[in-house]
């Protein structure tokens, strides 16, 4: 292999995909070349490095400067400066520089990283994630070696137990624990699942991780079938992430090819095989029965627990199921000790979290950071707050199982217990920041109508109860609610928390639970004043023209589709007739002298 | 593969390919003058060179270009900084002074005198 002085990294995850980072590479090579620069620069393709938002992204090494929304245009001019002359675009910088010196700042030292500490997303856009060498050369599959030529099944299970690692798909159930069930259960069968099942909306940890690191998940999989006692895992990822599914394929046939899988691993004697099944993306498969049964090539509906999975699992198998995060953390651990790991976050919730930033924020994308670290630091610090000078309102975290965290509660450090005594909880990771123009009635109503679409049917609570409380949202929605409407809906809430079989159902209306307590006042706004302050429910809006105001134009009148417009030009103001109004907007747009407002 | 050892013949193989990618925490940092006028007066055989040399020798060292430092006359312009920031600035450097450039003071640690700016008469 040569000696190349230069190496640039165009991430080839979902969100720089989309910008077209594919033609970006093929741009460089084509640039390099026609420099002369291609026996000198190498152009790789690598895994997410965090702002999706403003992507396409690339890092160029060994100066560690990151451009973020490379277009094509730009390639000519970053091949010319910076590779050949050495002078780094500025323009399209993500590192700040100092303004006196002129000096470049590390790229850990920018708002967006400098908080961030990345464990799970360790070599993710550090890495070519289709080479399985650049993985061994950052230490990757020691961890491996390491527990099967000097630990024993039970000094792994200790290792992970004593390191507080907590499941990281939503419930925080302590993993080495979990092992322990399953390494107890007699029986040479056993199963390691990984659940790469995500389905929260605006929640991409997991692709991310699977698309920029599919060896971490591999190499903790194996792991955890020697600590407890199998010979054979699946990775149960859903049919709609491609690039994952096509990187872990990849990773898996390398990995074989090597003997990291397969018969006698290291000389061990250890076996361990993997396969993957793909889902079809039902939200309820991210439940850890469902998932099983989807497996087992049966309709994706949980069963009632127990028998926990540890005991009866696939096949009626002892089973452990590990979300992807979480297993991404496992190496890690085996690595650096279960000490290192206790150092960092909080007591009961220690390590990092991988948070999926969305909303109205300014720096769209994915984030790892201690847990302990405020919400504010998360939004403000790394996030950059919401754009356009509006007012935050509320950030929703857990997806469809969680809740909504207000301004006043922002301060509050991040962790799983922190979380649900708030209302919230920690979720697989996505957080969604809402500001003052999200109506939070829309925002519960948005999360049940997820949930009606995707509840499997099996149990009446969920199937019946969360359409009934869809359509009470609808009703408030649409301003025909009444007080009575939202004690039926909390009643009916609490009813299904309490009732429903799985995971899915009694969490489904924590959405609206919270939104209830945290912004009592909005849903009064709708029921009592049939007003939807962020203008967002149609029915409730109402365009008006200011009588006085008005010009007489009739601009608006000519605009509006279904004729709600009426008056005289030059003579008799206009006005709108609100039963037939549509609340299309339209005549707001037309009007040139902004005398129309929409309350 | 059979063993953990034949796992670290991967990593060490492969490492070479990485090693620009750590985080920065290097031994020596060199820096390399690339505008027109480092340029035009044979900075890249120069920056090849070390690139190449630091390579097959294994030194944890980064190797970097930067624009023009300012003293044109005297490119092609090197600099070495050391953990502590500490500049040495070698100056009218070619492809043979590189060499020793990299075996004396990144291998050895020894400043060339004779090299640097401070050494240099009309």
């Amino acid at each position: 292999m040569s000696i190349k002085r230069m190496q640039v990294l165009v991430c080839a995850g979902t969100g720089c995909t989309i910008g077209n980072s594919g033609e970006l590479i093929k741009e460089f090579e084509k640039e390099i070349r026609a420099m002369g620069l291609d026996k000198e620069v190498d152009v790789l393709r690598t895994g997410c490095l965090g702002l999706c938002g403003a992507g396409p992204n690339i890092s160029i090494y060994p100066d560690n400067i990151i451009y973020k929304g490379v277009k094509k245009e730009d390639v000519k001019d970053i091949v010319m400066e910076h590779l050949y002359k050495g002078r780094p675009v500025q323009r399209l910088m993500l590192n700040e520089t100092d303004l006196e010196t002129n000096e470049i700042h590390d790229i850990n030292h920018t708002k967006f990283y400098s908080k961030q500490k990345r464990v799970a997303l360790n070599n993710c856009g550090v890495i070519d994630p289709e080479n399985i060498n650049e993985y061994i050369a950052q230490d990757g599959y020691f961890a491996l070696g390491k527990a099967l030529s000097e630990m024993t099944p039970q000094d792994v299970v200790d290792e992970i137990k004593n390191s507080g690692l907590r499941g990281r798909g939503g419930g925080g159930f302590p993993t080495g624990l979990k092992w322990q069930f399953a390494l107890n259960e007699p029986g040479d069968e056993k199963y390691v699942i990984c659940n790469a099942d995500e389905g929260d909306p605006g929640a991409f940890m997991d692709r991310s991780i699977l698309e920029g690191n599919p060896h971490s998940v591999i190499e903790a999989m194996v792991i955890a079938g020697y600590a407890i006692g199998a010979h054979h895992g699946y990775i149960y990822i859903r049919a709609e992430y491609p690039i994952a599914v096509e990187r872990l394929n990849t990773a898996i046939s390398q990995a074989k090819e090597l003997g990291l899988l397969g018969k006698d691993i290291f000389g061990s004697g250890f076996d361990f095989d993997l396969e993957i099944r793909l889902g079809a993306g039902a939200f309820v498969c991210g439940e850890e029965t469902a998932l099983i049964k989807s497996i087992e090539g049966e309709r994706g509906m949980p069963i009632s627990k127990p028998p926990f999975p540890a005991h009866k699992g696939v096949w009626g198998k002892p089973t452990i199921i590990n979300n992807v995060e979480t297993l991404a953390n496992i190496a890690q651990i085996i690595m650096h000790g279960s000490e290192w790991f206790k150092s960092i976050g909080t007591e009961s919730s220690p390590g990092t979290k991988v948070f999926a930033l969305g909303g109205k924020i300014t720096n769209t994308g994915l984030v790892e950071v201690p847990m302990g670290t405020t919400l504010r630091e998360v939004i403000y610090e790394i996030g950059a707050g919401c754009p356009n000078n509006k007012r935050f309102k509320a950030v929703q975290t857990g997806g469809p199982s969680g809740g909504c965290l207000t301004e006043e509660q922002l301060d509050t450090p991040i962790g799983f217990d922190e979380l649900v005594k708030l209302g919230s909880m920690m979720g697989s990771g996505g957080m969604i920041v809402l500001d003052e123009d999200n109506c939070m009635v829309d925002v519960a109503r948005f999360y049940m109508d997820f949930i009606v679409d995707e509840s499997c049917g099996k149990c009446t609570p969920c199937r019946v109860g969360t359409k009934r409380m869809l359509e009470l949202l609808e009703k408030i929605c649409d301003g025909q609610g009444t007080m009575e409407t939202l004690d039926e809906l909390e009643t009916l809430a609490l009813t299904i928390k309490d009732t429903a079989l799985c995971g899915l159902g009694q969490s489904a209306p924590n959405p609206v639970l919270s939104t209830i307590s945290q912004f009592k006042d909005e849903y009064l706004a709708h029921i009592v004043d049939k007003r939807c302050p962020a203008g967002v429910c149609k029915k409730l809006l109402r365009y008006e023209i200011d009588k006085d105001a008005c010009r007489k134009c009739g601009l608006c009148a000519r605009q509006c589709p279904v004729g709600a417009i009426s008056g005289k030009i030059g003579k008799v103001a206009f006005e709108i007739d609100s039963d037939k109004c549509i609340r299309c907007g339209l005549c707001m747009k037309a009007c040139h002298f902004k005398v129309i407002e929409r309350k | 593969m059979k063993s953990l050892e034949d796992l670290k013949k991967i990593r060490d193989q492969a490492k070479t390919q990485m090693s620009m990618r750590g985080n920065g925490e290097t031994d020596y940092r060199v820096v390399i003058g690339m505008a027109t006028c480092g340029i035009a007066a044979g900075a890249r055989p120069v920056l090849n060179t070390i690139v190449e040399e630091v390579a097959k020798a294994g030194l944890s060292v980064t190797v970097m270009q930067t624009g023009c430092i300012g003293m044109c006359t005297l490119e092609p312009i090197v600099e070495v900084f050391d953990k502590n920031n500490n500049k040495t600035t070698y100056v009218l450097i070619d492809s043979k002074k590189a060499k020793e450039i990299v075996l004396r003071h990144l291998i050895h640690g020894e400043i060339i005198e004779d090299f640097t700016v401070g050494q240099y008469k009309k």
